[in-house]
């Protein structure tokens, strides 16, 4: 459903030009948890960015439901790794949730249902009209996650969501989207810099090289569909795919077209 | 009321419109902005030379671009003219130096102070929004047409904007580091020196640069208002004169001198600061 | 107790200042400065007498109406100038030089074209105070968080809707403070406006009082207007933390963490 075909992007500045993605393709069918990952500075942002309209790309296309996307198309919804920033600060927690909505023409009763159930799901009932800086920096991305799930749209793409949490909040976080995708079934782009977030959360891993970017790898996580932080991550199957991850990221780029190198034994390290 | 002061209060580097920041971010293709910005001048007199020709703003009220031009060539070589350019500056730098001492000393002073400052608060909040044109009849009365009068009036403009930004300043002082400097056994000029003063610095440079626009403000105002000489006053008798290309042309220097105290301003609050690493960045959201 | 002590500490200078004053002037012969008394008594019968309506209020008129001629002016073009950079770079020193034009010598001007009356002067407030509410408008309205601003574009927040839930929201601290700003000079463009020619105001009054040596008038409504200054302010002040509840709230949640 959603179709990311040769996609290329070149900052052209006064005195260089920067490749931040070089050719990227892959699809994401309906339904469907996947996650992005790739080392700090490997244009996830800009790819993100081009997905979403918000950037033009130099060449390649990118389609959803079949039709090309050349601005911010309705049925997409974002999630910034800047809560602080992609917040209203003007506004409570419910005017945030509820502003896309309105926008949408969305009936009354039918917002107020969607925003009910959306602030409810991301367990924020008791806080409808506190303002979002009055939250903790967890909390006010589970406002910007009610927010995106309230405009029901056909696909959500996350930006590094949980990067400016704290450890123990990024846990709750993460079981939070992987509940939230089963409630809702959106079809969901999880973009991360962490190797084990990726692998815990998605049903593919397609993992990116360094800059200029190209897809490494497109894995597929066979570990079951009911994961849980403690057995999930300790599982021996879970290790494995994070290595093979991990090998892929670090593969030096002489190597890149040979097969997969055999695991890495750093794995261990890799947080 | 609040705790600290409640003073409302232009912060350094984040409010204060037109600032340089706007000039120096983001650079588009095409037309560079220094090209744009002088096409717009250029815009500007050229309207001002068709408009009036053209009879879409009436003749007798505007005079063409050209005939401002050649009365401000005209004023320009006119020794009074000069005299009265130099006596409006006199007045006006005499009158800032007085301000920002007085602003200086008081702010550190009654700043480093909790007690002074929660006794003083409420009296600063009453006189700092008094007009300072309420005081030109009492002005007149005692100074009639003598600078006095009009340094009254720059003084007390000034003066305001000066000591809110000092005492801001001197509030922003990190509690650490004071009570380093007390551990140490430092005495109040040592404190003041060492702490105090290059953390109110950003504050006092950004006050300065107010006070100065502020004190050109008032410094015109009274010798048009008053008549004490200078080029507000020229520009008075102009008008009453008739003299309608000269009375624009003196408008003309007021504005230019208001831009170069401007530019003067925040290229020393620049210079002064550039070492400074609270400054800059603080931008408000 | 607490609010007993904040109470004293705000009250107790001004009372004590008052007391010298009064008891300094008390047996003053100076005919520049008479008894703080006679000023009271003539400010209490003159200004918050007949004079309210005839003088104060007319002044307060005019400051009104250009003052909100100035904001409706200035936050507009603000806002234009703002979105669109090259505007920006080609009107930016041009309005450079508008604002530093001290505003009271274009009254010589104004007065040619509009004559004494009340347009003159509502022109000269509000072609004096624009300058600063249109500059912080444009850069409040420039410096739009990014983030945000990504943000309203992706759920399709665009048009009015737009300028309603971001732009204007986002640049109202600043907007404010050019307000502030403006405020001030609309009160000194306000006295300026009434000193050159002028039948009724607060301004006209006082130097009136001044030139026919009526000094404890001339006195009187020099403190006029600095409770009329005080009390703007104030106002201003109150509607300013209601509406910027937000702004000042998110600061606060900033600097403690």
């Amino acid at each position: 459903m959603l179709e990311v075909t040769g996609l290329k992007k070149v900052y052209e500045g006064k005195s260089r030009t920067v490749e931040a993605v070089r050719d990227l393709t892959f699809t994401l069918d309906t339904g469907e948890l996947v996650c992005l990952v790739g080392p700090s500075g490997c244009g996830k942002t800009t790819l993100l960015k081009c997905m979403s309209g918000l950037l033009e790309p130099t060449s390649g296309s990118v389609r959803l439901q079949g039709k090309e996307v050349d601005g911010p198309p309705p049925g997409m919804a974002i999630v910034f790794q800047e809560y602080g920033r992609s917040l209203f600060p003007w506004m409570s927690v419910r005017e945030n949730v509820e502003l896309p909505l309105k926008q949408k023409k969305v009936p009354s009763a039918r917002r107020k249902q969607l925003v009910d159930e959306s602030i409810a799901a991301v367990g924020l009932a008791d806080s409808h009209s506190a303002y979002p800086w009055q939250l903790s920096g967890g909390m006010q991305q589970r406002v910007a996650i009610a927010r995106a799930i309230a405009y029901e749209p056909q696909v959500l793409l996350m930006d590094e969501p949980f990067a400016a949490v704290d450890a123990q909040t990024r846990a709750d976080l993460e079981d939070l989207i992987r509940s939230l995708w089963k409630q809702f079934q959106v079809t969901t782009l999880f973009v991360t810099h962490d190797i084990d977030e990726a692998v815990y959360l998605g049903q593919r891993v397609l993992i990116l090289s360094k800059s200029p970017t190209v897809i490494r790898q497109d894995l597929a996580i066979d570990l079951p569909d009911e994961r849980d932080q403690l057995h999930t991550r300790s599982s021996a199957r879970f290790a494995e795919l994070r290595a093979q991850v991990y090998s892929q990221i670090h593969r030096p780029r002489e190597e890149q077209d040979a097969p997969v190198a055999a695991v890495a034994p750093a794995v261990a390290g890799q947080p | 009321m609040s705790d600290t002061a409640p003073v409302t209060v232009v912060e350094p580097a984040a409010a204060d419109a037109g600032a340089p920041a706007a000039a120096t971010r983001g650079r588009s293709r095409g037309a560079s902005p220094v090209l744009l910005g002088a096409l717009g001048l250029i815009a500007l007199v050229a309207l001002f030379e068709i408009l009036p020709r053209i009879g879409v703003l009436p003749a007798q009220f505007f005079p063409t671009s050209t005939e401002i031009g050649s009365a401000l060539v005209d004023e320009l070589g006119r020794s009074a003219f000069w005299t009265a350019l130099l006596d409006t500056l006199q007045g006006w730098a005499l009158g800032l130096a007085i301000a920002a001492v007085a602003g200086i000393v008081l702010g550190i002073v009654i700043g480093s102070s909790p007690l002074l400052r929660e006794l003083t608060a409420s009296t600063i909040e009453f006189l700092r929004p008094i007009p300072s044109v309420a005081l030109i009849p009492l002005a007149v009365l005692l100074f009639g047409t003598s600078i006095e009068s009009k340094l009254l009036l720059v003084v007390y403009a000034a003066f305001w904007q000066m000591l809110i930004q000092v005492l801001y300043g001197v509030q922003d002082v990190d509690p650490v580091a004071q009570d380093t400097a007390r551990a140490y056994r430092f005495d109040f000029w040592a404190r003041v020196r060492y702490v105090t003063w290059p953390t109110a610095l950003p504050y006092v440079m950004t006050g300065l640069r107010l006070s100065a626009a502020v004190a050109l403000i008032l410094a015109v105002t009274a010798e048009l208002v008053i008549g004490n000489p200078g080029v507000g006053n020229r520009l008075a008798v102009a008008q009453s004169s008739g003299a309608i290309a000269t009375t624009y042309a003196l408008v003309v220097v007021t504005g230019l001198v208001g831009v170069v105290v401007n530019l003067l301003f925040r290229f020393i609050e620049r210079r002064a600061l550039s070492w400074h690493p609270s400054q800059r960045g603080e931008v408000a959201l | 107790m607490r609010v007993l002590r904040r109470i004293g500490f705000a009250v107790g200078l001004p009372v004590v200042l008052f007391a010298l004053w009064w008891v300094t002037s008390a047996s003053s012969t100076d005919f520049y400065f008479p008894p703080l008394s006679r000023i009271v008594d003539s400010l209490v019968e003159e200004w918050f007498g007949p004079r309210l309506a005839d003088d104060v209020l007319p002044s307060l008129l005019r400051l009104a109406a250009g003052f909100f001629i100035a904001a409706v002016v200035g936050i507009t073009l603000g806002v234009l100038i703002g979105t669109y950079k090259r505007l920006r770079d080609l009107l930016e020193p041009v309005l450079e030089f508008f604002r530093a034009i001290p505003p009271p010598v274009v009254v010589p001007i104004l007065m040619l074209i509009f004559g004494i009356e009340d347009t003159m002067k509502i022109v000269v407030i509000a072609f004096g105070c624009m300058w600063p509410i249109l500059l912080n408008t444009a850069e409040g309205v420039r410096a739009v968080d990014s983030v945000l601003s990504d943000t309203a574009r992706t759920y399709r927040i665009d048009g009015v809707a737009r300028l309603r839930n971001l732009i204007l929201p986002a640049a109202s601290p600043q907007i404010f403070a050019g307000l502030r700003q403006g405020l001030s000079v609309a009160i000194i463009l306000m006295v300026i406006s009434e000193l050159f020619a002028a039948s009724d105001g607060l301004g006209f009054a006082i130097v009136q009082a001044q030139r026919s040596f009526a000094i404890p008038e001339m006195w009187a409504g020099m403190l006029m207007l600095g409770l009329l200054g005080f009390l703007l302010s104030l106002l201003f002040r109150i509607v300013e933390s209601r509406w910027l509840a937000w702004y000042h709230g998110l600061r606060r949640a900033q600097r403690a963490s």
